[in-house]
Order: structure tokens, then sequence, then C-alpha cells
């Protein structure tokens, strides 16, 4: 979404995204012979290096000048390439990944709730929270949202509208790899998380609204407490369906969104 | 003109010594897929009993030609592997692992009358009238008897909540348990459908939760089992989780990390069964490949040993009359180290030998008690 706004880049394989930090960390692991907490740092680093410098020098900006849809296309060909790549060189089987917090619960007014949860909620919300401030109280925040609302404008107002495009690429490389870290002990590492992880993305930010973080932020929720209120308490073999008909629902009667702006474009 | 001719004949000449020289047994596994998990051990362990028997001069002097072909855990793809290795006329086949590809290829094998020696469980499959399928484990009517005594008299469980996984494999083992159950007049209480490749199961968690049963049965593939194992822990679900083969397998164990502490259950083989030629098997695995082997390793491993000793037994290379060897054959430790414990396959294909009741402790599997062969 970030990266929607500011260069029109469409990432089929943000799920993939997700995937790749992971093996970075177990591969820091596994061959470097590096701690957790410095594997962690150093899937981090290579995350921003590759899923977002040379994501966008050698993929984005060589294919985005002859339009949207043969990046669309690229980036379908990129997610193939990282799940066979992981597959290839690291293994097809699912890994362990250890947690940054252990595996304990703790009572809150009686109900039992993981520790791990409420950090992996605390995390995600200290994330937004942080991105929010960023984009709204630094001047490089304003600048990329200046760049993203009128990249033409910006540049003549002296915004370096590069250099701020390049920033979103690697926020939006740093948060996936947050992501990943967060959500790999959980569903284990696995070369195919990306397809189900991307899916659940494209539709929670089409959901909440492609145009607003928050938008993002409410359609994921939404997403996320559909599916297992269904899976739950109606039908679990139906729960795959759920996010499709909300999508299909959100498209018919509210294309921009159920908290997004509605924009026009001149064509 | 003339040396080339005298190259090419000499090229073929080597050609035929050298597929004079190799009995052809391809592996046809998952290498990849939900199955990879299971897949991987079980050619591992392959792998490694032919290299052993190939640096003793193979069987009957010739050496084991083994490629490796993936089917990517895909009924589809399986059989067109299977079809792929039938072509090269192979003495015998190894695998696949799971029951839905077995149950899609062995038809090309029982139609090419070459035995396939398979990792797989489902009831059915030894069930179909094919005289060319032979079991390297338990099948599920064979070891789902084992758990309801487990469940009855070991923990004494009135009810249990059941949690599968919908392919051929899952469906095969519930139907049994739930008749096994019936006779025993515990209830289930939960019946609880799950996908292959699933990764998320806290609804299925709160759904096993709300049952209040006895005892959670979890029977879904390895990856799955880790994945419900760290979700139960998340949801600090008490009740006892039971499970028959997978769920505390090596592997799962590895993935679950400490969230499988205390899984209780039934194995028809374990790395760490107190028997010493399967440790020292499992030492040899472990120094080779760096990792524990689960079940499927041991399947793997013995497949092989169970083909030499019974071509040995021949005194020649003949599908056709290994197969028949095979039914009624039992082979024992004495006579042939490599098969670790005894075992005896019966008309079906079904094998029998003694199993496992194991504890999760401190991330291995500790036997708690051994079971009989049922034969005896």
């Amino acid at each position: 979404m970030l990266l929607w706004q500011t260069s029109q880049t469409i990432n089929f394989a943000q799920g993939e995204f997700v995937m790749l930090p992971a093996f970075f960390v177990l591969a820091a692991m596994k061959f470097g012979g590096l701690s957790f907490p410095a594997a962690l740092l150093v899937g981090l680093l290579v995350a921003l290096l590759v899923l977002g410098l040379l994501f966008k020098r050698l993929v984005v900006d060589p294919i985005l000048r002859h339009g949207v849809l043969p990046l669309v296309i690229s980036t379908l060909g990129l997610a193939i390439l990282m799940k066979e790549g992981v597959k290839e060189f690291y293994a097809a089987e699912a890994q362990g990944f250890p947690g940054v917090w252990p595996t304990t619960n703790v009572s809150i007014g009686g109900a039992v709730i993981s520790a791990q949860s409420l950090v992996i909620i605390g995390v995600a919300l200290g994330a937004v929270g942080l991105l929010q401030w960023f984009l709204g109280a630094t001047r490089t925040g304003r600048q990329m949202q200046a760049t993203a609302q009128n990249p033409m404008l910006a540049r003549v107002l002296g915004i370096p509208v590069d250099r701020m495009i390049l920033y979103t690429f690697l926020v939006n490389a740093a948060l996936v790899a947050l992501a990943s870290f967060l959500v790999s002990p959980i569903y284990l590492a696995k070369f195919t998380n990306g397809e189900l992880l991307g899916l659940a993305a494209f539709v929670a930010a089409i959901v909440g609204g492609f145009n607003q973080v928050r938008g993002a932020i409410v359609g994921g929720l939404l997403l996320g407490m559909v599916d297992n209120f269904v899976a739950a308490y109606w039908s679990a073999q139906y729960r795959a369906a759920i996010p499709l008909f909300l999508l299909i629902a959100v498209i018919l009667w509210r294309p921009q969104g159920l908290l997004g702006r509605a924009e026009e474009r001149t064509v | 003109m003339k040396a080339h001719l005298i190259g090419a004949l000499a090229a073929s000449i080597a050609f035929c010594a050298q597929a004079q020289q190799t009995v052809f047994i391809p592996i046809v596994i998952e290498v990849s897929g939900s199955g990879a998990v299971s897949g991987t051990n079980f050619r591992d362990g392959a792998l490694m009993a032919i290299d052993e028997v190939n640096a003793k001069g193979g069987i009957l002097g010739r050496k084991i030609n083994a490629p490796v072909s993936d089917t990517q855990t895909n009924p589809g793809i399986s059989r067109a592997q299977v079809q792929k290795a039938l072509d090269g006329n192979p003495y015998a086949i190894l695998g696949p692992v799971f029951s839905g590809s077995v149950k899609v290829n062995m038809l090309l094998a029982q139609a090419a009358e070459i035995p396939q020696f398979t990792g797989a469980e489902a009831a059915e499959i030894t069930q179909m009238g094919n005289d060319y399928i032979f079991r390297t484990s338990f099948g599920q009517q064979m070891s789902m008897p084992k758990m309801a005594v487990f469940v009855a008299d070991g923990i004494k469980a009135k009810s249990v909540a059941f949690l599968w996984v919908n392919n051929d494999y899952g469906k095969g083992g519930r139907d049994v348990f739930f008749k096994e159950m019936a006779k025993r007049n515990i209830k289930i209480v939960a019946d609880i459908s799950t996908e292959a490749g699933q990764v998320d199961f806290a609804a299925d968690i709160v759904k096993l939760k709300s049952a209040n049963a006895d005892a959670i049965f979890i029977y879904t593939n390895e990856e799955e089992c880790a994945r419900v194992l760290r979700e139960a822990r998340k949801q600090a679900v008490k009740t006892p989780i039971i499970g028959e083969t997978n769920v505390i397998s090596q592997k799962v164990i590895d993935l679950a990390g400490d969230t499988a502490e205390g899984v209780r259950g039934h194995v028809g083989l374990t790395a760490d069964a107190p028997i010493p030629a399967v440790q020292a098997f499992t030492d040899r695995f472990q120094k080779r490949y760096k990792y524990v082997p689960d079940h499927n390793g041991i399947k793997g491993y013995t497949a092989v040993y169970a083909i030499k000793h019974a071509t040995e037994k021949l005194g020649k290379f003949d599908s056709k009359a290994l197969a028949k060897l095979m039914k009624g054959l039992t082979i024992k430790p004495e006579q042939e180290p490599g098969i670790l414990m005894e075992a005896t396959w019966d008309a079906k294909g079904d094998i029998d030998r003694i199993s496992f009741l194991v504890e999760v402790v401190k991330g291995r599997q500790k036997v708690v008690e051994v079971l009989p062969k049922l034969g005896k």
C-alpha cells in the first residue's frame, strides 16, 4: 500500500517478501553460526538491502517506466523465483523458527492469553504508531506523503522525490521483516508461506482501503476476525471462501474500501 | 571413421557392463510439498542403507542404482514419476510415503508386476487386492487398535476430541479409530477436519477446547501437527494431547519445540527404541545427516534391507518372484542386521512387528512400553 501510494508499485510478491526474511535469519544462524538476536539484526539488514534497495533498483525502476501491468507480471514472476529459490537452496520442509518471546501464558481477568500473542499485538501496534508518527510528525515523513500525493508538485517544491521513494521501499522492507519475525514462530518458516500471507494482505488492503494506512489495519483485523469466527462457529470447510466473499462485496458496494478515499484519475 | 566406430562400440560395451553391474531400484518420494518432512526422512534412510549395501558389494554382486524423483506431494506427479521409473525396467520401487499418492501410482507398479515398498499407512492400500504393494510400517488397521487400547486402558479416557487432516491418510485413520472407539463405548465429542498444508489452527483449537474431552487426538501430517501443538500452547490447552506416530515423531518435536512436551501416543517405529540396532542406526543417521531421524527414516532404511534379504534368499533378480516371496516372509535381525527389528509381511503386504508407547520428554521420545507383534 505504501509502495502503491508513492510509486504506483503493485507488488504481488509481498507474501514472499514476508516469507523470505525468516530464512535470512535461519541462514545466518546455520551458516554464519550467529546467535538468534544477532541473526535477527542480520536478517533485517539483508531484508533492507534485498527487498528494499535491490528490489527497487533491479526490478521496479527498469520495469515501471513500461507501465503498471508489466510490473505486476514481474512481481508474480519474482514471487515464484523467491519460493523456488528458498526451496532449492535452503529447504522444502518447514523449519522451526525461534520465538522472540517464550511460549508462556498470562492470565488477564480470568482469561488466559498467550504472552507471544500479546507481544505480537504490542509490536504491531507499536510499529503502526511509529509509522504514523514518522509520516505525520517528521520532515522526511511529510516529504514522503507529499511525494505520494503529487510527485510532480513535490519535485517542483524541491523534495528529493527519488530518495523519498527509496525510503518507502526501505520502510516496506523493514515492515515485512518484522512481520516475518513475528509470524514464523507460529506458522513455521516455509517457502510456501507467502501464498497465504500475500492473499490475506491483498484482500485486507482492498477491504480496508488501498490508500489509507488505517484502512489496511482495519481490513486486516476484520479479515482475521471474520475468518476465525467463521471457522470456529460456522464452517471450517468454507473459511477460505469468506475473504473472497468479503472482497467481492467491498468491490461491488464500496470500491474505495471501508476507510479508503475515492480517487479520480485523468485518463 | 573407423576410430569413431571403435569408440562407439567400446562405449556401448562399457555402458552394458555398467548396467549389468547395477540393479535399478528408483526412489519416488516427497522431496517437496506438504509431505517433504516424511519424504526426505524416507529418502535419507533409504540412501544410507543403499550406500552401506553398495559398500559391501551390493546385492548378489550388483550395486544398487537408486535415482530420486520428487512427487512434490502431488498424486498426479507421483503417478508420472512412477511411470518414468517403470520405463527404466526397475527391479523394485521405493516410496512414496503419502497415501493419496500411493493409491494413485501403485496401480501402475501392479500392472507392470514390480514390487513397491511404501511408507504409506492408509488402511485401504493393502485391501485393494494388489499383490505388489508392501508396507514398511503399520497400516492404520494395525496401529489404531493399539491406539484404542492405549486410550481405553492407558489414559482411561471416556471421551475424545479428534482433529484430523482431510486427505487419504487422515480419513483412513479417522474411520478405523472411530470404529475402535465405538467398540469400547468411548465418545467422540469433536470431529474436526483440517486441510493439508493448513497454517492457522486458532479456530480448530477453540473447537477442541470447547469440546471438554478427556483427551485430544491429533492426526495430521508432521508440519501441521507442529502448528497445532504450538497453537494449543498459545491457547493454554490443558487436556492431554495424544496421537499415533506423527504427532510424537522426532520431526514434529523439533518443529514444535517445548510445546510438544508431554504428548503421548503409539509409534510403530522410533529412533529412540530401546534396541541396540536401532540406536546404532540413529547414531549413524545423525552423524551423516545432522538430524535425528523419525519413523520414516527407519522405513526407508529397512525397506532396502528387506529387498536385499529377500533377493539373496531368491538367489536371482526376479521382480515377480520377489513379490511372491515377500508374502508371509519373516526377517530376523540375526539373518539380516539391517532390518533392525524382526518383521513379518502377511499375504496382503501388511507388516507386523513390535511397537512402542511413547511420551515426549525433554525434546525426545521416551519409550514407556514395548508392545508385542500382533501375530504373537
